[in-house]
């Protein structure tokens, strides 16, 4: 007989766990204590357990496995939450076990009580709260197969500290018996029959290709597809990396700060392939107006999204490695000189960088560049959020997938650098790089503890421009020009505060010393902070204002 | 429109508010909701009537299936079904008007289940439509207290 702790530990080592991003507290006790027991598993102690939320899914997103955290009840559980949301909305796979008061005192807002699995209830893919220690075998075999099959998300494991500390005998769980779940994996024959005819008659076909392509592991398909059709492929920002944006082909991302070629392949393709995507909001802008010319074609294994946001004229659902191959198989070889010529010409006619070499002010666009230049190959970027993100996400040439992480659809400022202390714990090899605002590096600075600890050769940017500038450009735009609550009027000394962290320090405001500045960053092999001085006037372009079509660009010029 | 779902789910603490939940948060209307065990016991039945057009109801299936417990959604609008809802109703009843009443209830086939000095209690089961027609006729001698269950489906069974 063992402690339910133990056997926790047990079948998380049967998942194949290695990491745990977690933080202790008195109901997660005998976890930890069964924790520290493990060969197999260690534990990385973060600084506060959002961060252990996001570093779990930055490890998931870099590694392409589930990634775990463990917290304590009541404040550690809550502190969670906006990581599992975070998780939820770009359907990451992680695993999140807290600790909870004992089963006796459960309901009686006993200390550090809350009622972790009512409030993560819409922001799970699953939950369970454990009330016999025998069913820890099933419910975390459950719990694994649930994030990461199907369409991946968060799954919460709630177990009492009476439940990790009582003994049962450790039984390996069997087979599972999921009646009400089983993901539909290969298209239905007749509607890829449908779909293949509709890509081989299409005069100006366009792919759009989401987050779906790289968690389903089908970025080769999307290439074979792409290239042997000569499709071009648009890319939403989760999707970033799922096609090589050196590649001809590629238009990169779309949406409200999406680029012009992107957006306007979007209005003219009389075919919108859609690949793992969900039509958000930030990617269509005002529906009615979305690919208006296009009869569309949407795959994605989740069949709640198809026609959820849009109308679909051809739906498909499925695994998209699997979907895509049996495309691939009817596709034949096609040319669509006259439709790339349009987007080669659009293209030409707004690049991307606003370049101006007479100013004394570094462009952003230009850092992008030199990161561009001085990055190795196997880099990954994470991004918080803001104009940062934007600029990242419009100017950075991602080639493969997994190589951008960044959060998408709940917009989580602070998300930037845990979740590069994850990538990074699950890909000691890469440079991590963590793009980040002076605004948002303040919410996520915390894990700069993490870095250190860990020995983490992380490179943190800041693109300090003394604002809040995405909310200022909304201000800009929305509410002509007031701006309120975006210009920090103090902001600590980051060179200080990265030197507190044992980081290498670097600043840059002066635009003949960039190349240089960025280039030490890169290539420097311990944690780097580069802090570069940019304008809190600049803004993101192009922009789509809100109930604008997304070929209704402003800012193009 | 309306439309009967009659939803298989795990029957397992938890399955209803997480079905509720989400009907809540996504903006759906229920218009009732019955759960009940079933001839498996490890299956209980959830009967939810939903008001919403073609769109609506297909996302409504579509997010109740994606719930691990949800077992199987069936949307038996369409289908040949029996329907019921069980109404109890307190009618006053002053002596002039019993008659009436009586006969009232005769017509419908519903049974007088309590009788009191001023009121009596009615029992009716029937569907959405006969529940509807009894109410509006007992109505005029004044409602003191009513109650209804959702509805209840079943399909029927083959001819
Ligand atoms: C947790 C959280 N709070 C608030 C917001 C709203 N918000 C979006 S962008 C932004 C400004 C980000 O500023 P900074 O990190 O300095 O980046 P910049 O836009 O200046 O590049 C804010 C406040 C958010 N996305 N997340």
């Amino acid at each position: 007989m063992v402690p339910g702790a133990e056997i926790l530990i047990k079948c998380l080592e049967r998942e194949g766990v290695e990491v745990i991003f977690g933080y202790p507290g008195g109901a997660a006790l005998d976890i930890f204590d069964a924790l520290q027991e493990s060969s197999q598993i260690r534990n990385v102690l973060v600084r506060h357990e959002q961060g252990a939320a996001h570093a779990a899914s930055g490890y998931a997103r870099a590694k392409g496995t589930v990634g775990v955290c463990l917290a304590t009840s009541g404040p550690g559980a809550t502190n969670l939450v906006t990581g599992i949301a975070t998780a939820y909305m770009d359907s990451i796979p992680i695993v999140a076990i807290t600790g909870q008061v004992p089963t006796g005192m459960v309901g009686t807002d006993a200390f550090q009580e809350v009622d972790i699995t009512g409030i993560t209830d819409p922001i799970t893919k699953h939950n369970y709260l454990v009330k016999d220690v025998r069913d820890i075998p099933r419910i975390v075999k459950e719990a694994f197969y649930i994030a990461s099959s199907g369409r991946p998300g968060p799954v919460l494991i709630d177990i009492p500290k009476n439940i990790s500390a009582s003994k049962a005998e450790y039984q390996e769980y069997g087979e599972l018996e999921l009646r009400g779940y089983k993901p539909n994996l290969t298209g239905h024959n007749g509607q890829v029959k449908q779909v293949s005819r509709l890509i081989q008659k299409a005069k100006h076909p366009l792919i759009c290709a989401g987050g779906g392509v790289i968690s389903a592991g089908a970025a080769e398909e999307l290439f074979e597809l792409a290239e042997k059709s000569q499709i071009p492929v648009a890319n939403t920002l989760m999707g970033l990396g799922s096609f090589p944006l050196d590649h001809p082909l590629a238009l990169g991302v779309l949406g409200t700060y999406g680029l012009a070629s992107a957006n306007f392949a979007v209005h003219s393709c009389d075919v919108l392939i859609a690949l793992g995507m969900r039509f958000d909001d930030r990617v269509t802008s005002s529906t009615e107006k979305f690919a208006p010319n296009a009869r569309i074609i949407h795959i994605d294994i989740d069949a709640a999204e198809v026609g959820k946001n849009v109308r679909v004229d051809y739906p498909l659902v499925g695994d998209l490695k699997i979907v895509l191959n049996q495309i691939n198989e009817r596709v034949k070889e096609m040319q669509h000189p006259e439709w790339l010529e349009e987007i080669r010409q659009i293209k030409n006619k707004y690049p991307k960088r606003i370049n101006r070499p007479e100013s004394e002010v570094i462009n952003t666009g230009e850092v992008m560049e030199y990161l561009n230049e001085y990055l190795p190959g196997n880099s990954i970027v994470t991004t918080d959020v803001g104009q940062h993100q934007m600029w990242a996400a419009q100017q950075l040439i991602f080639k493969n997938p997994r190589s951008f992480i960044s959060s998408g659809g709940l917009g989580t400022m602070g998300y930037g650098i845990p979740a590069a202390v994850g990538a990074q714990v699950a890909c000691p090899a890469a440079t991590v790089v963590a793009i980040t605002g002076d605004g948002s590096f303040q919410m996520g600075m915390s894990e700069l503890g993490t870095a250190l600890e860990q020995d983490l050769p992380l490179k943190i940017l800041i693109l300090n421009n003394q604002c809040l500038g995405m909310v200022k450009q909304l201000q800009d735009h929305y509410c002509e020009g007031r701006h309120v609550a975006v210009h920090f009027q103090k902001n600590p000394d980051f060179q200080h505060l990265a030197r507190a962290y044992g980081a290498l320090t670097l600043r840059v405001a002066d635009r003949t010393e960039l190349a240089q500045k960025v280039r030490e960053f890169a290539e420097h092999p311990g944690l780097a902070v580069l802090e570069v001085i940019i304008s809190s006037k600049d803004n993101v372009y192009p922009m789509v204002l809100t109930g604008s079509g997304i070929n209704e660009m402003v800012g193009l010029g | 429109m309306r439309h009967t779902l009659a939803v298989l789910v795990e029957n397992q603490p938890g399955v209803l508010s997480h079905v509720s939940g989400l009907f809540s948060r996504r903006g759906y209307n229920i218009e009732s909701l019955v759960v009940s065990e079933t001839e498996d016991h490890t299956v209980s039945r959830i009967t939810l009537v939903v008001e919403g057009d073609e769109q609506v109801i297909e996302q409504v299936t579509k997010q109740l299936n994606k719930q691990v417990e949800v077992i199987k959604v069936n949307d038996i609008t369409n289908e040949e079904i029996v329907e019921r809802q069980l109404l109890l109703l307190k009618v006053s009843a002053d002596p002039a008007d019993r008659q009436e009443i009586m006969q009232i209830v005769d017509i419908f086939r519903c049974r007088i289940v309590d009788i009191g000095r001023r009121s009596l209690v009615v029992e009716a089961t029937g569907d959405e439509k006969k529940i509807q027609a009894i109410i509006k006729s007992l109505r005029p001698f004044g409602i003191q207290e009513l109650v209804c269950t959702g509805s209840v489906a079943m399909l029927r069974g083959q001819k």
